[in-house]
């Protein structure tokens, strides 16, 4: 259902980030609220960090494109611009990409479009660094790397992303990661960004009812271990 | 949805969800690169028992970009000419492994009954003078990409020859389950027996109609389906009903004008007319590729329902 997805609600074509179909952090669902990862404060300084490491990685800003994943990676994608270009100077393109008619599981289960696919610069030319919100199975990632090939051949790609929540299905890693997130697979990370999802920024652990004791709140400044 | 065989199968929001989907098919079919690989490892046949040029092409487009295999069946050289029943033909091509079938035929419910013989699934792509799905919801997706997705109070005349058209018969049936309010325009002889099923007005007046609409749609007159004469001579037809230079600019400049094509030039359109902005003939193509598109990949792809 393109126009719920576009509208920002709770996209069911990602598994990514393990949301419950028609999950977020209004809706209870099966699973219950266990605890908050990132405040917004956090969640700023995560960005400026990635932001930091993009940069020195790449030996400045100059030849890169930030290309997010719909929905919350290309909201994360134009704040790491924004971020880049404060202390860089330097304007950073901003992509969009769909990935669903690349998925792998398509016909197992509803895969809908979720945005128009736009990539301003020609990408043969630069470094893009692929921006997701969750990474979870890595299968996202892989039909994105598919995606991608068909709009060029960059000289590298690179991997960023606010939580690794582990269960990686594919050899697929990122490199650069707001918070490593151990979680169990039946738990649900679900991300709320102002700008896509209303309300205030903030990462949340949810997981099910029964009998499990609610993990301790994380250490401020969420730093990854 | 398991078979697009009727618009009826649809409703507004069946029709306002493959149009969406195809606004991202047609994002797909202007890029470098217009394939995807969605439907890799299906394959699609085109089971034509009549003579199309568009529709077919179209669907056979439609499934190479999703990356589907395709296979093209024609009657006039195929064994129906050594008697094949329409059963044993159909059932001859699945057991070659088809995931969907995209049939036209001569006879108004073919595609129904050929849904009741096979797993594949099928898509109606013009049966006899009753439907042609896949037209209507390009025309709407079409009309949609100019006005916006609702078409509430839209005026849109239908011109020509209705009571043949299954182009007329599923675009009425869809344009006005998206609020638009339709007006069929023809001779006398050329309007339907009865307009039970048609959520639309009437009138023999193109002239007095032309003053209130938004959208005039021309059909095609139909020589091959013409077994009486209709009307008098084509030039009589072209002065009462066709959309002449002299008519066109009378129009508000918004007005679109829009045809399934194939166009009889100097007929029911003036060649002039069918080239100036105001005509989006052949943006329909264009978008029919992407709408076909998104009907197979609800059928086959997407696993999520329609409606």
């Amino acid at each position: 259902m393109p126009d719920a997805a576009r509208a920002g609600q709770p996209d069911t074509s990602r598994v990514e980030s393990g949301a419950a179909p028609g999950g977020g952090l209004s809706n209870s669902g099966p699973n219950v609220f266990r605890a908050s990862v990132f405040s917004a404060d956090d969640l700023r300084r995560a960005h400026t960090r990635i932001a930091h490491e993009i940069v020195e990685r790449n030996h400045g800003a100059g030849a890169l494109v930030l290309v997010g994943l719909y929905t919350r990676g290309v909201a994360v994608a134009r704040r790491l611009a924004a971020a880049i270009e404060s202390f860089e100077g330097v304007a950073v393109p901003v992509g969009a990409l769909d990935v669903a008619f690349y998925r792998d599981d398509i016909g197992l289960r509803p895969v809908q479009p979720l945005g128009a696919t736009e990539v301003p610069v020609d990408v043969s030319d630069r470094t893009v660094v692929l921006v997701d919100d969750v990474l979870f199975t890595g299968r996202t990632v892989r039909a994105a790397l598919d995606a991608l090939t068909e709009l060029g051949r960059p000289p590298a790609v690179q991997l960023a992303v606010l939580v690794d929540r582990g269960h990686r299905e594919l050899p697929i890693r990122a490199d650069f990661v707001g918070k490593n997130l151990p979680t169990k697979a039946a738990e649900d990370v679900r991300v709320r960004l102002a700008d896509v999802d209303g309300g205030e920024d903030g990462i949340e652990l949810w997981g099910p009812a029964d009998g499990m004791p609610v993990a301790p709140p994380p250490r401020a400044g969420g730093e990854s271990p | 949805m398991k078979h697009l065989l009727s618009v009826d199968d649809l409703g507004r929001d069946g029709v306002d969800e493959l149009c969406e989907l195809a606004e991202s098919f047609l994002e797909v079919t202007q890029r470098d690169i217009p394939k995807v690989p969605a439907l890799r490892g299906k394959t699609v046949a085109c089971v034509f028992y009549e003579d199309s040029t568009r529709t077919r092409l179209s669907f056979e487009t439609a499934a190479k970009r999703l990356s589907a295999d395709t296979m093209a069946f024609s009657a006039g050289t195929s064994s129906v000419k050594k008697g094949e029943s329409l059963r044993d033909t159909v059932q001859t091509i699945e057991a070659m492994g088809v995931d969907a079938m995209v049939v036209r035929h001569g006879s108004a419910g073919a595609p129904h009954r050929i849904a009741t013989w096979v797993d594949a699934a099928v898509v109606n792509a013009g049966d006899g003078r009753h439907e042609h799905p896949t037209q209507a919801l390009l025309d709407a997706f079409t009309l949609r990409r100019h006005r916006g997705p609702s078409l509430d109070g839209a005026r849109v005349a239908i011109v020509g020859d209705v009571r043949h058209s299954r182009v007329a018969r599923s675009s009425t049936k869809v344009f006005a389950a998206l609020g638009a309010k339709v007006t069929l325009v023809a001779p006398p002889t050329m309007l339907p027996e009865s307009l039970d099923g048609w959520p639309a007005g009437v009138s023999c007046d193109l002239d007095a109609v032309l003053p209130e609409v938004d959208v005039v749609y021309l059909l095609r007159i139909q020589h091959e389906r013409q077994d009486a004469m209709l009307f008098p001579s084509l030039r009589e037809y072209t002065t009462r009903f066709g959309l002449t230079v002299e008519r066109a600019a009378r129009l508000r400049d918004d007005v679109l004008v829009m045809h399934a094509g194939p166009m009889n030039r100097g007929v029911e359109i003036a060649p002039e007319v069918a080239e100036t902005p105001r005509s989006v003939i052949t943006e329909q193509v264009g978008n029919g590729v992407a709408v076909r598109m998104a009907v197979l990949y609800s059928l086959l792809g997407s696993g999520a329902p329609v409606a």
